[in-house]
């Protein structure tokens, strides 16, 4: 028991938490790409099916009536999370890419037209650039694409250059899946209010790592998924201002989003609602707010320090390789814990396939940022990507085999 | 499937020193192979004399096993006619699948280093960019 009276977890308890991690024996470094699940997700998720299962919002009986209050529920734990005004505020999604797709089309395509322009940091995931991509051919907008230097920065003159009174929106990933660089983004967000824009942020990669709140960035609209944040995959948020959100038709048609159909038409449901067509998925919102009470319980502090301590801890023996080239910035600071490198002569697919040996699990490829890599002249790059569960031993395993990789492949 | 095993010496010195990896002048066939997931990107270069693959050669980029697979296939088939070259995609093919005999893997020499492959699910394309390339060019036309 510390000072204050909360008991103190170390990180080996915390490991012992996350069943993978504590039997399967890798070093697993994908974190970037999905996160693993504590067992009290698991059993969130699995205790919706064997003792609350039935249609939320559907049914009057008591199990119904339970469901309901749990996927409500679920969305009041999103909702206070993020700082959100009110649960209203909280559509539940598949993940990130559906939320950003429900804004490209419901609002995108309804308030965009031609001249109009659409500013997207050219550091985005494609599931942040391509909805974009799509609402700017559809209404005749113009796409800019807001460039960063090599290491990662968006200058000032380069938002300045690229936000003016034409934009109408503004997208923008909170920490690249790349280069781990946390963006400026309430710099942003008042840049773009004062050129009349909106704003939408991709907090995928933030969330899991940092505490966001939605009021104080005065973010219009932030979406993330669930998946990369302890919850299952298949459960994603997007939070939108409710005076938005009210103003937005509805992106899919069907059961659940409505409030009366007739022959030739239907009054809409509220917001959320209006924006969860067919049945929804209660176990994952349900075991989305357990991830959401493990991670507040272990704390933003912890997580960050932590965070911190593996990257430099991984940077700087990486530093030390010969051969090997770290992408983005110099400083440690501004990796948050996600490290992309090359190593001369190895393509990144054998990186990751040798390390596979050792049972360290990495990304290899283009990350789904092909613009950003073909910015910064890399056709595709090794990931690592760190979580607080990782330890010092994952991170050594990850140095030392990289370490070894030119030999093993002949090149010394 | 133990890396470490996978990438042997055959693997890695066609990788580092690849004896096709060049240009021609003048071929006969020429075509471009991609694995758009991965980037593997060569260009494979023939040169026919009657039905005989005279002379090749591949230029492009992309990792280890796509290099050294390219590498090893001209090695093989340069010398031979077309049909030989194709019956020998064939059981490349299946050798990478797990469906090919000890005695056909025998026959494609140092390619049947690369018979581990099928262990290894996610390389199978990069194993068989070369080969398929090689199949579209002289292939059932």
């Amino acid at each position: 028991m510390s000072a204050t009276g909360k008991i103190i977890r170390t990180n080996e308890d915390i490991r012992n938490d996350f069943p993978l991690i504590a039997r399967s024996g890798y070093a697993y470094l994908d974190n970037a790409a999905t996160s693993q699940k504590p067992a009290s997700v698991i059993e969130a998720e699995s205790s919706f099916y064997t003792d609350h299962n039935a249609n939320p919002m559907r049914g009057f009986y008591p199990l119904s009536l339970d469901a309901t209050a749990i996927y409500e529920d679920a969305r009041k734990s999103v909702a206070s999370f993020i700082g959100a005004a009110s649960s209203d505020e909280i559509v539940f999604t598949r993940n990130a890419t559906e939320s950003i797709n429900l804004v490209a089309y419901s609002w995108g395509l309804n308030n965009i037209k031609a001249g109009d322009e659409i500013a997207v940091s050219i550091a985005e995931h494609h599931s942040n650039m391509l909805p974009w991509q799509m609402v700017a051919k559809a209404t005749g907008a113009t796409l800019r694409y807001i460039e960063c230097d090599t290491d990662g920065t968006f200058t000032d003159e380069e938002l300045m250059r690229t936000i003016n009174n034409r934009t109408k929106l503004v997208a923008f990933g909170h920490v690249s899946n790349v280069l781990g660089r946390c963006n400026p983004v309430r710099k942003i967000i008042d840049m773009a209010h004062s050129a009349g824009a909106l704003v939408l942020i991709d907090a995928s990669q933030s969330i899991p790592h940092m505490k966001i709140d939605v009021m104080d960035l005065g973010a219009d609209f932030l979406a993330f998924s669930g998946h990369k944040l302890l919850a299952p995959m298949g459960i994603g948020v997007l939070y939108g201002r409710r005076s938005l959100l009210d103003d937005m038709p509805p992106f899919l048609m069907g059961g659940e989003m409505i409030e009366s159909v007739r022959r030739d038409g239907a009054k809409y449901a509220e917001v959320p609602h209006k924006f969860e067509a067919g049945t929804v998925n209660a176990a994952g919102a349900a075991a989305l707010a357990e991830a959401i009470r493990y991670i507040s319980d272990i704390g933003y502090e912890y997580i960050t320090n932590r965070d911190r301590e593996l990257t430099i801890r991984a940077l700087e023996a990486l530093k030390r390789t010969d051969h090997v080239h770290i992408l983005g910035s110099i400083d440690n600071e501004d990796h948050n814990g996600i490290i992309s490198f090359t190593i001369d002569n190895v393509h990144p697919h054998d990186i990751s396939e040798i390390l596979a040996g050792d049972k360290v699990c990495i990304r290899a490829g283009h990350h789904c940022a092909q613009p950003l890599l073909e910015h910064i002249k890399t056709p595709s790059c090794a990931r690592a990507s760190i979580m607080f569960y990782n330890n010092e031993d994952d991170i050594d395993r990850f140095t030392e085999s990289v370490a070894n990789i030119r030999s093993r492949l002949g090149w010394e | 499937m133990d890396s470490r095993s996978f990438y042997n010496e055959i693997l890695t010195e066609h990788n580092m020193r690849p004896y096709y990896k060049h240009d021609i002048d003048d071929p006969d066939l020429v075509l471009e192979g991609v694995n758009p997931n991965c980037g593997d990107d060569i260009w494979l270069k023939l040169k026919l004399d009657g039905d005989v693959i005279s002379d090749g050669a591949f230029t492009g980029d992309g990792c280890a096993i796509s290099q050294a697979s390219a590498d090893i296939m001209l090695g093989l088939v340069i010398g031979r006619t077309k049909d030989e070259a194709i019956r020998l995609v064939d059981i490349f093919t299946r050798m990478i699948k797990g469906g090919a005999s000890d005695e056909e893997i025998e026959e494609l020499e140092e390619a049947s280093a690369l018979r581990d492959i099928s262990h290894m699910p996610a390389r199978v394309k990069c194993a068989t960019l070369g080969w398929h390339t090689l199949e579209e060019m002289i292939g059932r036309k």
